[in-house]
């Protein structure tokens, strides 16, 4: 399969939206949405809090149910959900495991869908902790195990609810990689979401941007990229952002703005991250990747 | 030294009973969260099921077989009834298996009247070191060994057992990876049906079994499955057999008259003891 190729337009469509209308009680969260995913296609999704990313992406795995519109899903689908969902009293090992619950093979082919280590060859930092509890692990851990997990269904698309939350610059430089081989070499499409929407667009060749549950843009990530319009809202053009008094400066670990969780590259070097500020400023600076990092 | 013999055997007996109920509530807790108190009922149904069968002229064995069956049966039923609607909370569910319990008394007393009944077991004696033991007591002992192996080997080797266990674990992560939690819950009731079905067809020649006989097996199979957590089957079995031959010795050292008393403080000073605990991991954790 020639999956880095851009998609041609005579390829069925692996995913296909129409129209997609998901309400919680009253409250509608995503308001006539189409969205379509080529096969071995890299798609981004971004927007911000509260948007609808995760309310799209959990109807098209079907734990969300569509109150019009409709959503087609054409091949194998497994999720990495927001906010890691480990099985915690079950070991790492078992997690991932379960990940393959859905094949169902019989005896040789069964035994190999339910081998796991090619996802530790992938995830080498999971290796030493595969027989413990997966509750007991850290936040970053954690999120490995969730892509893993993910992974072991052996999907021909792959939804990243967050990729990066929790883990350090370097293993999400490394997921990404990875990310792109899988792509690459076996031609899964992924739908990503990330609130570090420069990373997002680096990764994908197409993007959509999700504002309160309607599509605000769409197009080839290069060109959104360009765009004045969404380089200020989502990359977090560093000029443009007015300095703002440091007493309201920091909005605190557990509610990030998108903004400034846009700004927050995969490697942030104190004083690259935020703009050239006094020497005190730059401490804060400092301070705050360090933070963040230590989440 | 034969006494106390006869006493540990019987003791460990009626401690596999209260090991059987007390699994079912474990294993239906592992995968619903749901704490079912109709536990007690289901060894009721399968007894006198049972019992009626053999009144029937059913030889022995078929008769018990059908009496768990039906005890399955009334398990699922239970389950559909507690949490076959998406979304009910454990709690809400707790309250329908309590109901459930309750109603089940009319239907029993239509059923079998209100007398108690008991069955014959297992004839015949064996001689250990000079102590006369029933052999129904090694039928009872044999028959929940080979049920805490066989649920030891599910949860901890199978992915059967692992898919189970995730249920309650984490109820979205298991639907994320294509686990159908409904459906492994409904069958979590209806193994813990069967389970306590088993119970009751095994304890009927020991202990006469009336429409309330649950109450007592409740409170036996509760404090067990509370020495396990809710969760460790292993644990339940010793909470269990620690319960039984409590019981038995103060009955046979002492008087028939307080086993239940001696029995139930110990319930409630385990329970103390794991409320404690269970806060203190709370405090840790938060
Ligand atoms: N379970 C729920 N019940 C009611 N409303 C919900 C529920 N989940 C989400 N919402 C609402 O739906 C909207 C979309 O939420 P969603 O979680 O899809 O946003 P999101 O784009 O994933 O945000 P974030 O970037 O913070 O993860 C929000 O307004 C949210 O308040
Ligand atoms: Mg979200």
């Amino acid at each position: 399969m020639n999956a880095s190729q851009p998609p041609r337009s005579d390829v069925v469509d692996v995913v296909e939206v129409r129209d997609l209308v998901v309400r919680y009680g009253a409250a509608t969260a995503l308001d006539n949405v189409s969205l379509r995913v080529a096969p071995g296609e890299m798609v981004a999704l971004v927007g911000p809090n509260g948007a609808g990313k995760s309310t799209l992406v959990n109807t098209l795995t079907g734990i969300l149910t569509p109150a019009s519109g409709s959503v087609e899903v054409r091949a194998r689908i497994a999720q990495v959900p927001e906010g890691r969902q480990m099985f915690g009293d079950l070991t790492v090992d078992d997690n991932l495991r379960l990940g393959a619950w859905q094949l169902r093979g019989r005896g040789e082919s069964r035994r190999k869908q339910r081998d796991t280590s090619w996802v530790y060859e992938l995830l080498p930092d999971l290796v030493r902790v595969r027989d413990r509890k997966a509750g007991g692990m850290s936040g970053g851990q954690q999120q490995m195990v969730a892509v893993g997990r993910a992974l072991m269904s052996r999907p021909e698309v792959l939804v990243i609810d967050e990729l990066s939350l929790g883990l350090a610059p370097l293993i999400v430089a490394d997921l990404a990689e990875h990310l792109t081989e899988l792509n690459r070499e076996q031609g899964t499409a992924v739908v990503l979401i990330e609130q570090n929407a420069r990373l997002a667009l680096d990764l994908c060749s197409r993007a959509y941007v999700l504002e309160a549950g309607r599509i605000a843009a769409e197009g080839d990530s290069a060109d959104l990229a360009a765009s004045p319009d969404i380089a200020r809202a989502y990359l977090g053009e560093a000029q443009a952002l007015p300095a703002p008094p440091d007493a309201q400066d920091d909005p605190g670990p557990h509610d990030p703005g998108p903004r400034d969780r846009a700004m927050a590259d995969p490697a942030p070097t104190p004083g690259t991250a935020g703009t050239a500020r006094g020497n005190q400023d730059t401490a804060v600076q400092a301070a705050r990747a360090a933070t963040r990092e230590a989440k | 030294m034969s006494d106390f013999l006869v006493y540990l055997i019987t003791g460990l007996g009626t401690g596999c009973g209260i090991a059987l109920i007390g699994s079912g509530l474990v294993l239906i807790h592992r995968v619903t969260r749901v704490v079912n108190f109709a536990q007690g009922t289901f060894a009721v149904v399968g007894a006198l099921t049972a019992i009626s069968l053999l009144d029937t002229g059913l030889p022995h064995g078929l008769s018990e077989v059908l009496g768990v069956a039906v005890a399955a049966v009334v398990g699922l039923l239970v389950g559909v009834i507690a949490i076959g609607r998406r979304g009910t909370s454990p709690q809400a569910a707790l309250m329908v298996t309590l109901g459930l319990g309750i109603l089940a008394y009319a239907v029993e007393v239509m059923l079998w009247g209100d007398q108690g009944r008991s069955s014959e077991g297992l004839s015949g004696a064996v001689t250990v070191f000079g102590a006369r033991i029933q052999t129904h007591y090694l039928l009872i002992i044999g028959v929940t060994a080979a049920v805490f192996a066989a649920l030891a080997g599910l949860f901890g080797r199978t992915d059967a057992g692992k898919a189970l266990s995730a249920c309650s674990s984490n109820p979205y992560a298991a639907r994320v990876v294509g686990i159908s939690v409904t459906r492994m819950g409904l069958i979590a009731f209806a193994i813990g049906g069967a389970l306590g079905g088993l119970a009751g067809v095994l304890l009927a020649p020991m202990n006469s079994m009336a429409f309330d006989s649950d109450v007592a097996l409740i409170i036996n199979g509760f404090a067990a499955a509370v020495v396990g957590s809710m969760h460790h089957i292993g644990r339940t079995l010793a909470g269990a057999l620690f319960l039984g031959v409590a019981e038995a010795m103060v009955a046979g050292y002492g008087s028939a008259t307080y086993q239940t008393v001696v029995a139930l403080g110990l319930v409630l000073a385990l329970m103390i003891g794991q409320a404690a605990r269970t806060h203190s991991v709370v405090a840790e954790a938060g």
